[in-house]
């Protein structure tokens, strides 16, 4: 169903969209858990509104057909009310439903995201409780899930990984969490998504996924219990 | 059968019978009036005007004028964008031209826009001469003006704010915007509110007192509902934002720390301000322009409106709904995601009484038979455009969804399909529709078509693809993406588009002002439209009616018909034989005739008032702190003068308004408009009170930051003080109830009086020995900030009440008051309960704080 759904979507687009779709920071192109279900609810609220518009400007031009006799309670309470509605509880549940399954719940390894003027600064635990830290790249492990605790050091900045996952704001003062995963080693596209001052067009990252046989000497790897 | 003031259950007909005045010549009650109403001539008389449709044109042109500076800057943002290396406009530059854009368009264009139809069409679509209070139109054209300048000269000078239109802080604080390109946003745009928030005073009280006698609230048009609507969100939607705005000034004025996350301030408490204000805002902007368009349909469909009571309905849903929704511009925040999912829900909620409005209009053509005139078109264009940017906007209330979204292209889209499909459109319709009353002439036909065509193809060119660029990466507000080549071709489309939409945005000026000036005259009520605003002729007289329309004018098919019998002066209050600015004032729900009011007349106050407001906002802006203070002075002087002129010297003999109808003037009667404004007013002080209660409440419990240091002093200090000043405000308050009761004679009212300004300056010396030796230093920590503005709010308030005392006092040492008049009494009084209960409400929060701590 669903991957009818996505080529239905991916079918009815033109060429131009196709090609974009494969940007190094499309959402559309999807890398991982998250990403993927995001993406699968943009082409079915794609095709639902394409309906809806068709529906609503069909009734409009149906309107200059002439005058005819209307029920009042028809168009409020059955068209404006209940069917509105029925659609919106329909978005609401699967929204819900869709966020709580992107939450952290379970363990996962737990790295960090420090956000500056304009740089980005991430550290994971290495053995015997020292800190590595890496600038501008962000190593994972393939097919594991991660969790990032996002944070700033000066302003408000966003960490935004669009084939992996969602956003989360870097607040000065705060921690936010956010799950990534890739499904795939390769390197992921990021950047900052909160308009951070000069720096901000430029204000990216990458996040790398490998694999756990070729992971980098340099970099540690620590399994989500120890990491505790 | 005569109708008694206190509106005795008559029955319409029979009241309506009361109405008819013998006729009389025309053209002399036109003489009679105009000398009374028009506006004084030359540029003197252009700058005392108070006249709603001056007033209200002014508004419409002036923002029209903004809205074309706005455009300006969105094509300098397409011509960066169309290339991947950006055209000409370094980083610095770029974002001063977006955030200028974004805030002239919401600040400087829509609100004032909207502002001004109101002030041009109420009076004339209530049966009424002008606008509650005349010479507060005149005051908030003036602030809007001077603070829509001050952002103008800013952005000339180099100096324009550059954080983004929504100024999240820190970005916008002392230590990331050093110089004054913030403040110029946090003082140009408060001032400009300004005249937003007098502008809703003046809607709220105009809708609510100056109705057509016999005009139920259920008989009003749905223009007027709508606006009402708006206008009450204005009431409780602006206080959040100019309380924010006066914090973060503060914080970067005086290092009071509100804001700042070391000592324990929070970031996020501005975004909750200002969406608290951000989302309502959209829905201010959006109700007016619904209301055009539910004018507008059933007249062009030669039918009724389909489901008057559902839309009243939907829109009070909107009004009550659309301030539970503001943290869906939060949702990459962090909340917990439960959170989340209530804000959600309210935000899609909030869908259905719009598509129970969409759904009406749509029935209403379904069962008339429209029309494809001009005005029909840009609705065609509205229902396109708002109905696609509607279900975007549903997208992006589904949580996960809006994570992926937020803060890029798509979002951009999604904003300018409402805005530009749920206000410019409709705003087009209207001024097509009324450009014939306003300029008395017909359009010159063929130039308006092209011009909506152009419109159209060019938005859609512009932002349909924007949704993609954004989907596929592309964040807002960057000015080069030298890495994303993918994203170059849709950027071209978007900007040359961009540049075909300007063309027809030209082609309309264009349009508009040639019809203004070659085309031909137009006849009275060319569309054949039900409401009172067509009742007149065309360009509408100064004072709009020759005599007002009474219950069996209003509510009929088709008001040009109304016109003759009210230009012959067979309404309520012909002419104007007493040389004043005479209108009536009716009661809330069912508009009974309750009294005459007498409006001022042309004046240059107003303008001396907001130019001496000005002076108080450039000293702030260029550091001057104490000088600012001292410019208050003025700023009090010209207040004073202003309800100075709101005084009757003399008694004043009730007025025949018809044939055995006797009316008092408004000086004998307890429930004046301005005690209706003032009721407004408070309304919305209220809100501003709120929100800086809210502030402290979430800076204590939701923000993480580092608790606050010990309190200085002791609690027992800080208790006897508290008490000790709340006391001597009872005293202060009790005063002018009991005077109300029964005025004794001239000599004791002055001593009660007397005492009670004393009393007053005995509260604040009690605030001031709190604040000196009880409280702690504010630049501490961001509590102890949040009680000093609290404390310094209640001060602002007491320091009012005196005022209040001494304008009563000087009253009494003129003889003006007694117990058939009580001057500024009620007033005072109710002024002074509202201090008394912020007062009270203030020093428990602190106390709960103090034992919290
Ligand atoms: C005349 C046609 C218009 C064009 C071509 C246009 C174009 C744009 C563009 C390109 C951006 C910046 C996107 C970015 O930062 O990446 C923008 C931002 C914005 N526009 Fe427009 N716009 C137009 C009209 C309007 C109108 C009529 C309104 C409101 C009534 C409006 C409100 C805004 C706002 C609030 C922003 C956000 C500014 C910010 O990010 O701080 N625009 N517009
Ligand atoms: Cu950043
Ligand atoms: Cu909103």
């Amino acid at each position: 169903m669903v991957s009818l759904v996505k080529r239905a979507g991916s079918v009815s687009v033109p060429l131009l969209v196709v090609s974009a779709c494969s940007s190094p920071l499309s959402a559309l192109n999807p890398a991982g858990p998250a990403a993927d279900a995001i993406s699968i609810l943009w082409w079915i609220f794609l095709i639902g509104a394409g309906v809806l518009t068709l529906f609503v400007m069909c009734l409009i031009a149906i309107s200059f057909g002439g005058p005819r006799q209307v029920s009042e309670r028809r168009w409020t309470v059955g068209l404006g009310v209940g069917f509105s509605l029925v659609i919106l509880s329909g978005l609401l549940v699967s929204g819900i439903a869709v966020g709580e399954r992107l939450l952290p719940k379970e363990d996962a390894i737990v790295v960090h995201a420090h956000a500056r003027q304009w740089s980005w600064t991430f550290s994971q635990p290495g053995p015997g409780g020292v800190w590595v830290e890496t600038e501008r790249d962000l190593h994972i492990p393939a097919g594991q899930p991660v969790d990032v605790r996002v944070t700033s050091g000066d302003v408000i900045h966003s960490f935004w990984v669009p084939r992996l996952a969602g956003k989360i704001d870097a607040i000065p003062g705060r921690e936010n969490v956010l799950r990534i995963e890739a499904d795939r080693p390769g390197i992921y596209e990021g950047r900052c998504a909160e308009f951070c001052g000069l720096g901000y067009s430029g204000h990216r990252f990458r996040v790398i996924a490998h694999s756990l046989d070729d992971w980098p000497e340099s970099i540690p790897l620590i399994p989500a219990e120890e990491a505790e | 059968m005569t109708v008694t003031p206190q509106g005795s259950d008559t029955d319409q007909n029979a009241s309506s019978q009361t109405a008819a005045n013998l006729p009389q010549p025309a053209l002399r009650l036109h003489w009679e009036l105009d000398r009374v109403w028009r506006n004084d001539r030359g540029l003197r008389g252009q700058l005392r005007a108070v006249n709603h449709s001056t007033v209200g044109l002014r508004f419409m042109c002036t923002s029209l004028i903004f809205f074309g500076i706005g455009g300006i800057l969105a094509m300098l943002i397409r011509t960066q964008l169309a290339t991947r290396e950006g055209a000409f406009l370094d980083t610095e530059l770029y974002n001063q031209i977006f955030t200028m854009h974004g805030t002239i368009m919401m600040f400087l264009f829509a609100i004032p826009m909207l502002e001004g139809l109101a002030m041009y069409l109420l009076p004339k679509m209530l049966g009424t001469r002008d606008m509650a209070f005349p010479r507060l139109s005149s005051f908030g054209y003036w602030c809007f003006l001077f603070g829509g300048l001050i952002l103008l000269v800013a952005m000339f000078a180099g100096v324009a704010p550059r954080d983004g239109w929504f100024m999240y802080t820190p970005l916008s604080s002392s230590a990331y915007s050093p110089g004054i390109n913030a403040d110029v946003w946090l003082l140009g745009v408060t001032f400009v509110e300004i005249s937003a928030l007098a502008a809703a005073v003046e809607i709220t009280v105009t809708i609510l007192r100056m109705r057509a006698p016999g005009m139920k609230l259920t008989d009003m048009p749905l223009f007027v509902w709508y606006i009402l609507g708006a206008a009450a969100m204005m009431l409780a939607g602006f206080p959040p934002l100019i309380a924010g705005s006066v914090l973060l000034e503060m914080e970067r004025a005086f290092d009071w720390p509100f804001f700042d996350p070391e000592r324990g301030g929070d970031p996020l408490l501005w975004q909750h301000l200002f969406w608290l204000f951000g989302h309502p805002e959209v829905y201010i902007i959006f109700l007016p322009a619904a209301g055009v368009i539910s004018t507008i349909i059933p007249v062009l469909s030669r039918t009724r409106i389909l489901g008057y009571g559902a839309i009243v309905a939907s829109i009070l849903g909107l009004v009550f709904l659309s301030f539970g929704l503001w943290v869906h511009h939060m949702f990459t925040v962090g909340i917990p995601h439960m959170a989340l999912a209530f804000f959600s829900a309210a935000s899609l909620l909030v869908a259905v009484p719009t598509a129970v409005q969409v759904f009406a209009w749509i029935g209403t053509m379904w069962k008339g038979r429209p029309q494809l005139q001009l005005p029909m078109l840009y609705i065609l264009g509205f229902f396109f455009t708002f109905v696609m940017g509607g279900l975007t906007g549903v997208m992006l209330a589904i949580v996960p969804f809006n994570w992926q979204v937020h803060d890029t292209a798509f979002v951009t889209a999604h904003l300018h399909y409402v805005l530009i499909g749920g206000f410019v459109f409709p705003m087009m319709a209207g001024l097509t529709y009324w450009l014939p009353m306003i300029t008395g002439r017909q359009r010159i036909k063929g130039i308006g078509e092209l011009a909506f065509w152009t419109i159209l193809i060019g938005f859609h060119g512009t932002f349909f693809i924007m949704h993609l660029t954004g989907l596929i990466g592309m964040p807002r507000r960057i000015d080069v993406y030298p890495d994303n080549p993918e994203w170059g071709l849709l950027n071209l489309v978007s900007s040359v588009f961009g540049f075909i939409m300007t063309i027809g945005f030209a082609l309309f000026a264009l349009g508009a002002i040639l019809q203004a000036w070659l085309g031909k005259r137009t006849a009275r009520d060319p569309w054949k439209a039900p409401t009172l605003d067509w009742a007149m002729a065309l360009p509408p007289p100064s004072y709009n009616f020759a005599s007002l329309p009474g219950p069996a004018i209003t509510g009929m098919e088709d008001a040009g018909k109304a016109a003759l019998p009210l230009a012959r002066g067979e309404g309520m209050l012909p002419g104007a034989p007493r040389g004043r600015r005479e209108v009536l004032v009716t009661s809330v729900g069912e508009a009974r005739m309750e009294h005459v009011a007498i409006l001022p007349s042309n004046t240059a106050v107003p303008l001396f008032l907001a130019a001496a407001v000005g002076v108080f906002v450039l000293l702030m802006l260029f550091g001057l702190y104490h000088a600012a203070l001292v410019s208050l002075m003025p700023v009090l002087w010209l207040v004073w003068r202003w309800a100075r002129n709101m005084v009757s010297q003399s008694a004043i003999p009730p007025v025949h308004v018809a044939p055995g109808v006797l009316l008092p003037v408004h000086y004998d009667c307890p429930n004046t408009l301005t005690s209706t404004g003032l009721r407004c007013f408070l309304f919305a002080n209220g809100t501003f009170f709120a929100s800086l209660v809210f502030g402290l409440a979430f800076l204590s419990l939701v923000s993480p930051g580092p608790p606050p240091p010990e309190p200085a002093g002791t609690f027992a200090a800080r208790a006897v003080i508290i008490m000790f000043g709340l006391l001597a405000l009872v005293l202060a308050s009790v005063v002018p109830g009991r005077l109300l009761q029964k005025v004794p004679s001239r000599a004791v009212t002055g001593r009660l009086v007397l005492f009670s300004l004393a009393a007053n300056l005995i509260t604040l010396l009690a605030a001031g020995g709190l604040a000196l030796w009880q409280m702690e230093d504010p630049t501490v920590h961001a509590r102890g900030a949040v009680q000093a503005a609290l404390l310094g709010y209640v001060c602002l308030h007491v320091f009012i009440s005196g005022v209040f005392s001494a304008f009563v006092l000087d009253q009494n040492r003129r003889g003006e008051v007694s117990a058939d008049r009580l001057g500024a009494l009620r007033h005072w009084k109710l002024w002074q309960a509202f201090t008394m209960a912020i007062a009270v409400l203030s020093s428990a929060v602190i106390f709960a704080q103090g034992v919290s701590i």
